[in-house]
């Protein structure tokens, strides 16, 4: 059956194909594999439990909420003290206590942020304030 | 009756994916097979329907003519409303599309005491529809970053420009508030208005429904009851990559998220979602009125045998210069 106009369609068509494929040809058919957050230092090689402050999974999906409560916390009420789920206490500093096992910024906190597509824009601002730690490499 | 009809479709469908990965366990079902139909259905069913309105021929030249034609030269022509050229047109299709010219000109009437019957600018379908377009648009361009790897740069952009107002953690962005407030605008004019309430149909409440709960599991999924970002992305590059795979623990309110975008999706071929592709294909707007220049000439006018006068004199003159009947050439 004939197609009316189809020197305009047809391309208009292929235009809108190319358009909402864009994610399967930009990949070209290969994932990125997943990031692995390094938990290679020497301060966690050196705890006998690895435990963070919270469970893994729930620090995996949490612990932008959490630093933002220890950061209203201490900034506001000047409480630095933190009790964990465990009853372990905590400093409520990230750099001097979360940093000080995850020294490992780049291998650790980015590589997930990076994947994640946290980047530029929408990058987490802990470290618009915070001074990000010195890595040795 | 369209209202809890397509409520409860809505809710329904949710409610089974809940008992689909809670109870049965079918995450790969609604991870990686439902997408894989649903994107089928989408393409393919997108350009079925597309190439069945570019198999219907145009008949009559029906352009819309919505402002001064062109006419003699000190007559002011509206070349936008009411173009005569390509060039005319195209502003016109582009003023549609991306600015929604016909809403805009929308005016209601109503009967005042008197009677009196007044008209009036109504801007407001204009407004949310623009709004709810243009965020729809910011967020399916947003949730590139799910389905690329590296995130191109436009999409951090973008993100930017969305989460500016710093608000929360994780940020707020604009287009979510403005998403859900456009949709419940858009749905509230439905039951609000007696006239539209009067015309509206489960077809047009259900796709309401549908982003409704599509953007309130997303917008859930980022801020209340969170769900493991970077597996998510796992999933979705599997997806785009076609090495499907379904990492565990995944909450089941992304499962639900992501089912809703494939009924969106495989529901839009069916649907009055098609005027996305069915915008470029109204001859209303995209024809020039120019039928008093160019024969518009029926494309399915059945080819007719004729006879000409011509002809018929060619076939009988010698009888009818016999006859004494006058006849228009003396011979062939």
């Amino acid at each position: 059956m004939k197609i009316y106009n189809a020197k305009l369609i047809i391309p208009g068509l292929l235009i809108f194909v190319v358009m909402v494929t864009f994610p399967i040809w930009y990949n070209k058919g290969s994932a990125a594999p997943p990031p692995e957050p390094s938990l290679n230092t020497p301060a966690i090689q050196r705890m006998a439990e690895k435990q963070c402050v919270l469970p893994k999974d729930q620090m995996r999906t949490d612990h932008m909420q959490l630093l933002n409560e220890w950061r209203t916390e201490v900034v506001r009420n000047g409480n630095r003290l933190y009790v964990a789920w465990d009853g372990k206490e905590y400093n409520m500093s990230l750099q001097n206590e979360c940093m000080r096992c995850h020294s490992n910024k780049s291998e650790f906190c980015d590589t997930c942020h990076v994947y994640a597509g946290l980047k530029s824009g929408s990058q987490p601002y802990c470290w618009t304030c915070h001074i990000a730690p010195k890595e040795n490499k | 009756m369209g209202i809890k009809f397509s409520l409860l479709s809505v809710i329904a469908l949710m409610a089974a994916v809940f008992v689909g990965v809670k109870v049965a366990g079918l995450h790969y079902f609604f991870g990686v097979v439902v997408p894989y139909a649903a994107l089928a259905t989408f393409l393919v069913g997108f350009i079925y329907r597309i190439l069945l309105w570019a198999r219907s021929p145009v008949p009559y030249n029906i352009t819309t003519t919505a402002g001064q034609q062109q006419s003699l030269p000190w007559v002011k022509q509206n070349k936008l409303d009411n173009p005569t050229t390509t060039a005319g047109t195209i502003g016109r299709m582009a003023l549609e599309v991306l600015f929604f010219r016909s809403l805009f000109r929308n005016t209601k009437y109503e009967y005042h005491e008197g009677p009196k019957l007044r008209y009036q600018w109504e801007k407001w379908l204009w407004i949310f529809g623009l709004l709810f377009h243009y965020s729809f648009l910011v967020i399916f361009l947003r949730h590139l970053r799910f389905f690329t790897e590296p995130v191109p740069g436009f999409v951090h952009r973008l993100e930017g420009l969305d989460g500016m107002l710093q608000v929360g953690l994780p940020g707020i962005y604009i287009t979510n508030l403005i998403f859900i407030a456009a949709v419940t605008f858009l749905f509230l004019r439905r039951v609000v208005i007696p006239q539209v309430r009067y015309i509206s149909l489960p077809a047009d409440y259900f796709p309401l429904f549908l982003l409704f709960f599509l953007g309130l599991t997303g917008i859930l999924m980022r801020y209340f009851s969170k769900v493991d970002v970077v597996k998510v992305k796992e999933l979705a590059l599997g997806i785009v990559t076609f090495n499907p795979v379904v990492p565990s623990g995944i909450g089941v309110l992304f499962y639900m998220h992501f089912f809703l975008l494939c009924v969106l999706l495989a529901y839009f071929p069916f649907s009055k979602l098609m005027h996305l592709g069915g915008i470029f294909l109204s001859p209303t707007r995209n024809m020039p009125n120019d039928s008093r220049m160019r024969r518009h000439v029926n494309p399915w006018n059945y080819p007719v045998k004729v006879h000409t006068y011509e002809e018929y004199e060619d076939d009988f003159r010698e009888k009818m210069i016999e006859a004494g009947l006058p006849v228009e050439k003396e011979s062939k």
